[in-house]
Formats: C-alpha cells, structure tokens, sequence
C-alpha cells in the first residue's frame, strides 16, 4: 500500500515536473544541492545495508560513495533513499533520484522502454536456488512441484517462470515485496526453495538463524549483469557515472589504492596513472568535472577490488577466478581506457 | 411598469448562478485534461512509453493462486492477470466481510453481557485489535504465529482427508462422476426445498392461530441434511472426491487455501470486527432500555426480545458505519503483498507494473477498481439499510 502510493506519487510528480525535463541537467542540479540522491536497496548486505555504526555500507552504496566524491569531492554527501523492487524505476525516472544503484539487472525492456540507461555493472550475478539442506535435494531439476519464495516484481521471477516451463517443471510461486520478508518466509517454511541472485542468497543466508542449514544448488539459470542506471537524456550525467565506475575498476588495473595514490599522484609511474589520478590530460574537465575527480573516488572509496574486499567478501562470495575478476585475472570486468 | 420590473440579464441571480456553474465546470474539466496532457507529455519526454499494447501480452511470471479464472504459464496475458487480482482481492473480501460480521456481533455482544469476566474478555479484545496497525498483525499473524506453528508438509495435522500445514489448508473437492446423477440429485434436492418452505409457511399459519411454535429451523436443517444425503444415495452417488495426495513436496490434487490467504483473511477479520463489535454494542444501546420493559411485559421471552425487538431497532444504528468498515476491509486488503498473497495490487500494480512500467495506466485501473468495489458494496448495503429502516412516527 506505502509502495503504491509512493509509486503513485512519483507519477504525480512526474507529471508536475515540467521544469525538469526542460533542464535535465543532473550535474548541476546535484551540484546545486551538494549532495548526491542515491537509490539503494538498504536490506541487502555486501550490497546496500546499514552496518554496526548506522552506517550504508555495501558495493551498490560504494557506487553512490565514488560518484558523489568524484562531483562533489566528498563521498559523505550521499542521501541514500532505501526503494523496493516495484518503486525503483518510477523514482529514478521522476527525479526523486539521481542514480539508482540497487543490484538492478540490465534487459532490454528496461533500457528500452523505461526511459533509463544503463551504465555499466559493478556486480556481475546469475540466478540460483537454495534448498534446506536436509532435503536432500542436489540439483535444480528435481525441483518440480515446488513452492519457491520470491521477491515480487524483479526478473527473479521472471526466470523462474522461464526455467521451470522450458523443463516442464510445476511450481508455486510465493511472492514478497522484500527479501528480507523472502527469507523469513523460507525459514518459516512457507516455501521449500529460496530463490534470488546467488549473491543475494548468500547474504540472506547470513542472516538466517542457521546459515548452514541452507544449501545452495549449483545450477545458475540466468545472466544478471548488475549496475547503476540513470535517467535517459542527460548524456553528461551518464558519462560521468559510467566513467567514475571505470575509473575505480581501471585504477585497480593499474594498481592504485586508496593507500598508494597519495604517492602515485607526486610521482605517477606511468602515464596511464597519470591520466587517472589527473596530473595529465584534461579527463575530469571534459566530463565536466574537477581534475581531481578520480583521484577523489579511489581516494575515498578505494578501487574496485578494495571494495569488493570490503563489502562482498565477507558475505562469503570470493572474488578470485570469479566473473567479477579483472579480465587480466580471468574475470569479464574490462574498463574502457581513460584517455 | 413591466419594464421597469424586467431585470438585467447580468443581474438575474439565476443566470449568474447557471454561468458561474458552467464556468466552474469547465475549469474543472479543463484541469483535468491538462494533468493528463503534461503526464504523458512528460513521460514521452522522459522516454517512457504510455500505451494499453501490453495488455495483450504473455505475462512472463505465474501467478500460483487462482480459484476461478484459470492460469496457464506462457498463455495468460497481463489483463488476464488483471481479472485474476480483481478475483483474488473479491475473494478475500467477501470472506472478510461473512467472518468479521459474524465475529463482530458476537464479541459486540458479549461486550454487553451482565457476565463480568465475558464483557471484560470482549472490551480486551477490542481495544486490542483495534489500537494496533493492520500490517503489523498481518505480518504477526503470518510471521510469528501460522508459519512458526503449523508443520512442514510431510508432518502434516491430518484431520481425515483434511491436512494443515505451513503451505495452507488443503481439501478434498467434488468431482462428477455422472452427469445424469448429478441432475437427478439436483432436482430431488430442489424438491425437498420447496417442501421445506411450504412446511414453513404451514407452520408459519399455525402459529398465528394457535399460538404454538414448531421448531422450523431444527426440523429444516435436518431434513436438508439427512434428506439430502438420502436422496444422495437414491440418485447413485453422482459425486466423486478428488483427495490431497501429499507428494514430494506438498499435497498435490484437492483444493487449497494458501497460508497468505489464510493469514490476511484472519488478520482482516479479526482488525475488521474489533470495529464492527463497537458498532453494534452503539446499536444496541441506541434501543431505549423501555422497549426491552414492553417486550418483557407482553410475556416475550429473552430470545425473542432480543431477536424481535431489540436487533431489528439496533440495527438501524449498526448498518451505516458497519458499510465503511466492509469499504475499509476490502482496500485494506491490499496489504497482501506483505504476506505473499497474490491481490490486485500484488499482482497487477505490483509485478505487471514492474515488468511493464506501464504505472500510469495501471495505477489508474487500480484506483478505479476500487473505486468500483466500493461503490459497488456500499451500493448493495444502502439498499439493505432503506429496507430495515423503520419507518419512524
């Protein structure tokens, strides 16, 4: 009920906001305001979730993190605005956010039809299912009949729609507006499989009061290239968060750190680091950006490999060998070069 | 002289009233259609497309409960899906509305009775259930209370073919076996019904001239039951019964009310009845204590004081705000997708409008859904409340 009424807000908004759409320069109107509105999903550890301290920490805030460091220099001026599943796309696109960084699977329907674009993906996931494991259950196929708990709305359940027909599998779907509610109803035993991404079941299962009473099964039934998104026809917008997101993957590429940059920027080894780091070329004036814009992201928030150190790993997901591996490590994360 | 009396067109204050009517009309309308003009201007602008063409398209997910339209995977469309939440969100709300009416004047009552502990239990109960947020009992109710108790399916409670689990409540359900059978099973029973009434109304004259009662209802309830049985057995046992079988993972064949079904309509109905309860305690204390004296002294009995004095004044009171809670109940239902229950606003403003993006178009079927419901219900029950209006002197 919130939710829809939240969704029918943003349309409301969305239909008063004519100035907007006149000036769709996001740029400036986050400058303006000196701080970054970030979409997250707020109930996903390694991903968006508070930590001990009240803190957003995850790889979907650290997206926010960069950006609002490279823009505005200081990665603590992010509003995180917590959005189901079914409110995401609807804030996005009336403004209610700038970025939308909320483990948010690239598909054709979406950037085609939604109004938004896709930068680039900062998780790369797949879908899969978890079992008790006293069911003694090895293998996705032996799932027909099943009641499956599902997060309501997302290409989750679109997948497994799509599984079970191709394998001429029955099943029952439950559908919750949350994950959180996804996993209580699994432990509840509401439904006999969980379903989500893999890395979304792993970080459920951490919070399950017997997080080795579940099994995940090995089949990964779809692509799920995750990322941020932004509203379409603000180029300059686009660039700018898809370029800080490659900035973070190509500075660990380059082996900067958080720790080191200091040094490389007095004394880059290379121009490649050079260029990063902004001591050569004109990279941040062209995206409309400080110099220093780069530098601020890694500085801030690390590279890409130092955040997914500190927020993926310890929901029990390693990288190494992993797709989310640099591709000069066997992983498919490759950066355009930024010159 | 006439002349003189004839008043300025611009001065004739029915006129002025009619052009200032006309003109508010028009700016209202023109409102209207500039909202809807800048929405899909924006929206265009934004990239979003607003357009019905989705309603003809496969809807990509499954919907798992559907009792009356039938859900195929890969064949239903998305106003197919639609018609299935109108049907799931119709469902519940007519269950709510039978359970929470009959709970409410129960606990109404009791809240009235001379029996200290029994008022005390009812007035608890009340303030309670009514002081508490509706989605929080729902999830309580699901969450805390039916999930953790009821046992996983092979564990099953098994009440004959009866069984009760975490997944719902599942039940055998009749099949025909002969059409024929069946027919003559019908008619029979058709038969016996207009027995019934016409015994009814014989005993109905009886008591009007003779002062003695038979106890219709005790003698009708048998007879439907032993009789229809019998006559059951005459016509050769139409029906079959499709029984749950539990399979690998939960009983497969009979019917099934859903655990989510199951939650919400508990939820609704007892949310629901802590505010009807009310209203018919305000009923029935709205009846002047001297007409309960009248009853009494025409030698009526506590009963029948009670069943044809007291209720037939009390519910003048109780019809009209008990309406808003039946209205109340039904857009309260839409608090389903907490507990996975697959309503209109689960499935249709929830996961069609998602995978669509569609939200204008969808939101605006939503709220005229309602809309409809609502004044669909109140409409039914404003009739009933003219009907036991009395007529006052």
């Amino acid at each position: 009920m919130k939710s829809t009424f939240k969704v029918a807000a943003s349309v409301a908004a969305a239909a008063f906001a004519v100035s907007q759409v006149a000036s769709a320069a996001t740029l400036d109107d986050v400058k303006a305001r000196g701080e970054l509105k970030c979409g997250i999903s707020g109930g996903v550890p390694g991903f968006s979730a508070p930590n001990d301290a009240g803190r957003m920490v995850g790889i979907d805030a650290a997206v926010c993190d960069a950006v609002a460091a490279a823009v505005l220099g200081d990665a603590s001026k992010v509003t995180y605005i917590p959005l189901t599943a079914k409110e995401r796309f609807t804030a996005l696109s009336s403004g209610e956010v700038d970025v939308l960084s909320r483990n948010t699977t690239h598909t054709l329907t979406r950037e085609a039809s939604l109004g938004l674009n896709f930068t680039y993906y900062n998780y790369i996931d797949g879908q899969g299912f978890m079992v008790k494991k006293d069911s003694g259950i090895k293998s996705a196929l032996e799932l027909d009949g099943a009641s499956i708990c599902v997060q309501a709305g997302t290409t989750t359940e679109l997948n497994m729609a799509d599984y079970f027909r191709n394998n001429k599998m029955d099943f029952t779907p439950v559908g919750y507006e949350t994950s959180t509610q996804t996993r209580e109803g699994f432990e509840g035993g509401a439904c006999d499989v969980l379903t989500s991404d893999k890395s979304q079941l792993a970080a459920l299962r951490t919070e399950m009061k017997d997080p080795n009473g579940a099994v995940l099964l090995p089949e990964t039934i779809s692509k799920e290239p995750l990322g941020p998104v932004v509203r379409q026809g603000d180029d300059q917008w686009m660039d700018i968060v898809a370029f800080t997101l490659y900035a973070l993957i190509n500075a660990e590429e380059a082996g900067i750190t958080s720790k080191n940059i200091d040094s490389m920027k007095a004394n880059p080894p290379n121009p490649d680091v050079a260029r990063i780091v902004g001591t050569e070329g004109n990279m941040g004036e062209m995206l409309g950006l400080s110099a220093d814009w780069a530098y601020n992201a890694i500085k801030q928030v690390g590279n890409y490999g130092e955040i997914y150190a500190r927020t993926v790993e310890p929901i029990g997901i390693p990288r190494a060998g992993s797709v989310n591996d640099l591709w000069t490590r066997g992983g498919i994360l490759y950066a355009p070069p930024i010159r | 002289m006439t002349d003189q009396t004839r008043i300025p067109l611009h001065r004739d204050p029915k006129i002025r009233a009619l052009v200032v009517q006309i003109l508010a009309l028009v700016l209202v309308l023109y409102g209207g259609y500039s909202i809807f003009e800048t929405t899909v201007e924006n929206l265009n602008a934004r990239g979003i497309q607003t357009s019905t063409a989705f309603f003809n398209e496969v809807a990509g997910f499954k919907v798992g409960f559907s009792p009356i339209l039938d859900f195929t995977l890969g064949e239903t469309t998305y106003l197919e899906v639609f018609f299935i939440g109108i049907q799931n969100t119709i469902l519940v709300a007519v269950l709510g509305i039978i359970a929470a009416t009959l709970l409410g004047f129960f606990i109404g009552v009791m809240r009235l009775s001379p029996n200290w502990l029994a008022s005390r239990v009812a007035l608890s109960y009340i303030e309670m259930f009514r002081n508490t947020p509706l989605l929080l009992q729902i999830m309580f109710w699901n969450f805390a209370i039916f999930l953790p108790s009821l046992p996983a399916p092979k564990d099953s409670i098994e009440m004959g073919v009866f069984f009760l689990n975490a997944r719902g409540f599942h039940f055998p359900t009749p099949v025909v076996d002969s059409g024929l059978g069946l027919f003559i099973w019908l008619l029979l029973l058709v038969a016996l019904v207009v027995g019934m009434v016409i015994f009814a109304r014989r005993a109905r004259a009886r008591f009007e001239q003779t002062g003695q009662r038979l106890p219709v209802f005790w003698i009708n309830t048998a007879a439907i039951l032993v009789g229809g049985y019998v006559l059951y057995l005459i016509s050769g046992s139409p029906l079959g019964f499709d029984e749950p079988i539990l399979g690998r993972f939960n009983f497969k064949g009979g019917g099934q009310l859903p655990l989510p079904l199951f939650s919400l309509w508990f939820a609704l109905t007892i949310y629901t009845s802590a505010f009807i309860a009310e209203n018919v305690r305000a009923g029935i204390q709205s009846v002047s204590h001297g007409q309960t004296e009248a009853a009494h002294a025409l030698g009526l009995s506590r009963k029948d004081t009670i069943s044809l004095v007291v209720i037939p004044q009390a519910l003048r009171v109780i019809i009209p705000p008990t309406i808003s809670q039946y209205l109340n109940l039904t857009k309260n239902s839409s608090l389903a997708v907490a507990v996975g229950y697959e309503e209109l606003v689960a499935v249709w403003a929830g996961i069609t409008l998602n995978n669509t993006g569609q939200a204008l178009i969808i939101i605006a079927m939503t709220i005229a859904v309602y809309e409809c419901l609502s004044l669909l219900t109140s409409a039914v029950l404003n009739w009933y409340n003219r009907r036991v209006q009395l007529s006052e002197r």
